[in-house]
């Protein structure tokens, strides 16, 4: 191992991945890649996976289009030798309430002007789309063809390899015990396997980033919340898209394998629990058999539980620590990182190769919560 | 245990020779090699190929095999339908949290 490097990233998320892919391509490859447990254990290998451009803001639209458009040929731009399993069938988004179907007519206005082929459709279409959808209660719902979802493991890993054949060094099972700061700036990164120093030092650990942040005396305003989310046995297609409600917070999808993912938003406090509950999998199992009947018959194989790295807007924050320059946050996601992980890591590698990028960076700082200027999105779980 | 197409994983199909690819590429624990290749995901949640995967991984880095990582053990033990835990749902007993 070497002694240091121009820039240490911790966490080896899509995020952490991502990012590390897109510096190399830049040309900075002098880059270390530290991991606490092996890559995708935190939360990329826990989510949900689902890839959607129908957001209400036209921030997370563009965002969110963008990374589509990027994770539509990740195996070519990565040079990856395996499917990452990208599946375009489309998101369904239900509305339950008035309000709730007010707000898509508002959202597919601010889609429409981002070109994202959205559209609204009445619930005999709807039925069209997933024969066995139960739509009463309904009011209409959304459609975009091509949402969909993707492997979260072999995404990661495609980001890794193309950043590992272009010189980037990846330090799995290596825990980062804590930061050196030198005269304002960040200087090195200790480890459970030794120190080294860092020009610039990326913190992606999801919801650890901020107790990293904490060690060179950044204050984070992100909090751990647990989501869980079950798998069935795999049956022949039943339907092709997600469907996905805010209202009754479910999303429930089948995923090329043949398997259904799905689960529902909680309740709950901020904590840093990893373990699955009963509870969960009789409520989950409740909410989505209401929606979709069929699935009564349908075994479940296996639960878990992950974690929202959540910030009071439910968008990400990129913020370089005050006391620490050279060291930066990268979090926040609130539960949607892995489909706008692509083009984060973009803007972020843009930012550090002094690179213009269409995107301004400064609108995800943390100063945001003092001026006001909040990235508020009425499209989320 | 020399062919390379004797079966590990039956549930998803998966050879000795696909296993010893990823190992061969880096994979240090089952749970990657879960992540990899489905392995242990099948109905039978891995209770025949997990510790054929942990024997390959001792031999391979020549460590004793209880030093292999296990994986986390998920619930349900065993499949169930989601009808019945749906109708076991009660209101009243909240669900949401622990």
């Amino acid at each position: 191992m070497k002694k240091g490097y121009d820039v240490i990233i911790i966490g080896g998320g899509i995020v952490g991945c991502a990012t590390a892919f897109e510096l190399a391509k830049r040309g900075i490859t002098d880059v270390l890649l530290v991991e606490k447990g092996y890559l995708t254990s935190g939360a990329t290998g826990r989510c949900g996976a689902g890839i959607r451009q129908q957001w209400g803001s036209e921030l997370n639209a563009r965002i969110a289009m963008e990374s589509t458009h990027l994770f539509e040929n990740l195996e070519e731009y990565t040079g990856y030798n395996h499917s990452c399993g990208l599946h375009q069938g489309g998101y369904l988004l239900v509305a339950y309430t008035e309000k709730e179907w007010a707000q898509f007519q508002e959202n597919l206005e601010v889609q429409h002007r981002l070109g994202i082929d959205s559209r609204a459709v009445d619930l005999k279409e709807a039925r069209e789309i997933v024969p066995c959808l139960n739509t009463e209660g309904m009011f209409g719902a959304t459609f975009c063809a091509k949402d969909g979802h993707a492997d979260p493991f072999h995404c990661t890993q495609a980001y890794a390899q193309g950043a590992r054949r272009m010189g980037v060094e990846f330090l799995t099972y290596t825990e980062v015990t804590g930061l050196q700061v030198k005269s304002g700036h960040i200087a090195a990164v200790e480890t459970t396997n030794g120190t080294f120093e860092a020009k610039t030092v990326i913190n992606c650990a999801n919801v650890r980033a901020p107790e990293l942040a904490k060690m060179v005396g950044e204050d984070i305003p992100v909090t751990s919340e647990r989501h869980q989310a079950l798998v069935t046995e795999p049956v022949a297609p039943l339907m092709d898209c997600m469907v996905m409600s805010f209202h009754r917070s479910y999303y429930v999808q089948q995923t090329p394998h043949g398997s259904f993912v799905m689960g529902i938003g909680p309740k709950e406090e901020p904590s840093f629990n990893f373990h699955s509950s009963w509870q969960f999998l009789e409520k989950n199992c409740a909410v989505i058999c209401e929606a979709l009947p069929v699935l009564r018959k349908l075994n479940v194989v296996r639960q878990w539980a992950g974690q929202y790295d959540l910030s009071p807007d439910r968008n990400p924050i990129i913020d370089e620590a005050k006391e620490a320059a050279g060291f930066y946050s990268v979090c926040g996601f609130s539960g949607h990182g892995f489909m706008v992980a692509p083009r984060i890591a973009i803007l972020m590698a843009n930012h550090l190769a002094g690179q213009d990028d269409t995107m301004d960076i400064r609108m995800f700082s943390k100063e945001r919560y003092q001026t006001g200027k909040l990235l508020l999105e009425p499209a989320v779980v | 245990m020399d062919d390379k197409n004797t079966i590990l994983c039956r549930c998803e199909d998966l050879t000795r020779e696909t296993i010893l690819a990823c190992i061969e590429s880096g994979c240090h624990t089952i749970d990657e090699i879960k992540r990899m290749t489905r392995a242990g995901m099948g109905p039978c949640q891995g209770r025949t190929c997990r510790m054929l995967i942990a024997q390959e991984l001792a031999s391979y880095y020549h460590v004793p095999l209880e030093d292999v990582l296990m994986p986390t053990f998920r619930p349900p033990t065993k499949p169930v339908p989601m009808g019945i835990l749906a109708d076991a749902f009660s209101e009243e007993e909240g669900g949401d949290s622990e």
